[in-house]
């Protein structure tokens, strides 16, 4: 999909995050990416670095964490992992199915370097 | 979800942020920091920021999206011809390049607003903003935004709509849903375009395209329609008439 700009948009938080903890630089950048979220992860990856050239996580390494993709379903109640394209109870077939993870786009953490404040903290 | 209960924490990512979890911990002379921010926050601000001001003008924003050539400039036509002396209508039109599509429209008598992408397959909030910006919702009551011809990204940026009506033309062939599933689950309606075509095509078995839209667990209605034959367009046109006076 839109992978620089999701990069783009990504350094812009992560550059929040950095500022207001007075960090000199970001070693490592924690994304959640689900399957049904619409981006790709090795698409992704290439996009970052261009994304990072000239800020202060230009040197950081973007983990994707991939979830899986699970569903609840209405009618017996139980959960299951299932395929981007079959959101079908595994349990009992049913198809009224309540998405439970799978279509996250999310940044999850990062990891700053020479902070101006001690130990963790959340923003 | 919201950036900042925690909500967006979900059954597949929380392991990575549980206490004794993969992100939990980091070397020394680092510190880690929990941010748990969606991606395309952004976007979806904005997007909030156009569902309030079609809601302060009892408007109907309808988010049309499907293959390009799939017939959503034909199904606009046949829809203002039809609705056109009970409903005031404006269309938001998305294309990379030229105003074709919008002229068609004007030519029916209804306000239309061009958004050239360029080279972007997509349209996003912010540029639904500015388009607005160009039309005046005052005794407005029902938006059409056409998307641009696309089943990957438009699934993606909420404009700010209030249903997504995705249209799948029969000569696609009814296994679009399963190929697409992105672009099919966020869809409210799904109209079966090009109907007319059905007697003459062997691959294309809307009872199909059904089971494979139930698959990726979406409930929405399934509308077979042709904006050139007229059959099967009361059924949209009923739909739009409840889904309007519902807003108003």
């Amino acid at each position: 999909m839109h992978e620089l700009a999701i990069c783009q948009a990504l350094i812009g938080e992560v550059l929040q995050v950095a500022r207001a903890q007075h960090a000199a630089s970001v070693s490592d950048i924690y994304v959640s990416v689900g399957p049904l979220s619409g981006v790709e992860g090795p698409l992704m990856q290439n996009a970052f670095p261009i994304a990072a050239a000239g800020t202060v996580a230009n040197e950081a390494k973007l983990h994707l964490q991939a979830t899986s993709i699970r569903v609840c379903c209405e009618e017996c109640g139980e959960e299951s992992e299932v395929p981007a394209n079959r959101l079908v109870c595994e349990h009992c077939g049913h198809w009224r199915t309540r998405l439970v993870s799978g279509d996250e786009l999310m940044l999850q953490r990062v990891v700053l370097e020479n902070t101006g404040s001690g130990g963790q903290a959340h923003v | 979800m919201c950036d900042t209960c925690g909500c967006n924490v979900t059954p597949g990512n929380e392991h990575l942020v549980a206490a004794g979890g993969h992100l939990a911990h980091t070397s020394s002379g680092t510190e880690s920091v929990e941010v748990l921010k969606g991606l395309l926050d952004a976007n979806d601000h904005q997007a909030k920021h156009n569902r309030e001001h079609f809601e302060r003008h009892k408007v109907l924003a309808l988010n049309l999206m499907s293959s390009p050539g799939a017939g959503k400039t034909a199904l606009l036509e046949a829809t203002i011809e039809a609705l056109g002396a009970e409903l005031n209508i404006a269309v938001v039109e998305g294309d990379l390049e030229t105003e074709n599509d919008a002229e068609r429209i004007r030519n029916k008598g209804v306000p239309a607003i061009q958004i050239s992408t360029g080279s972007a397959c997509h349209l996003d909030a912010h540029m639904v903003h500015s388009a607005l910006h160009d039309l005046d919702l005052d005794g407005i009551d029902l938006v059409f935004i056409e998307n641009v011809g696309n089943l990957v990204c438009p699934a993606s940026f909420d404009l700010g709509q209030h249903h997504n009506v995705a249209l799948l033309s029969t000569p696609e062939g009814h296994d679009k849903p399963a190929k697409y599933p992105v672009m099919f689950r966020a869809a409210d309606l799904v109209l079966i375009t090009k109907s007319d075509l059905l007697e003459v095509l062997d691959d294309f078995d809307p009872d199909i395209a059904e089971s494979y839209l139930r698959q990726i667990a979406n409930p929405a209605p399934l509308f077979k329609v042709s904006a050139k034959s007229g059959s099967g367009m009361d059924r949209w046109l009923e739909w739009l008439r409840h889904e309007v006076v519902s807003r108003a």
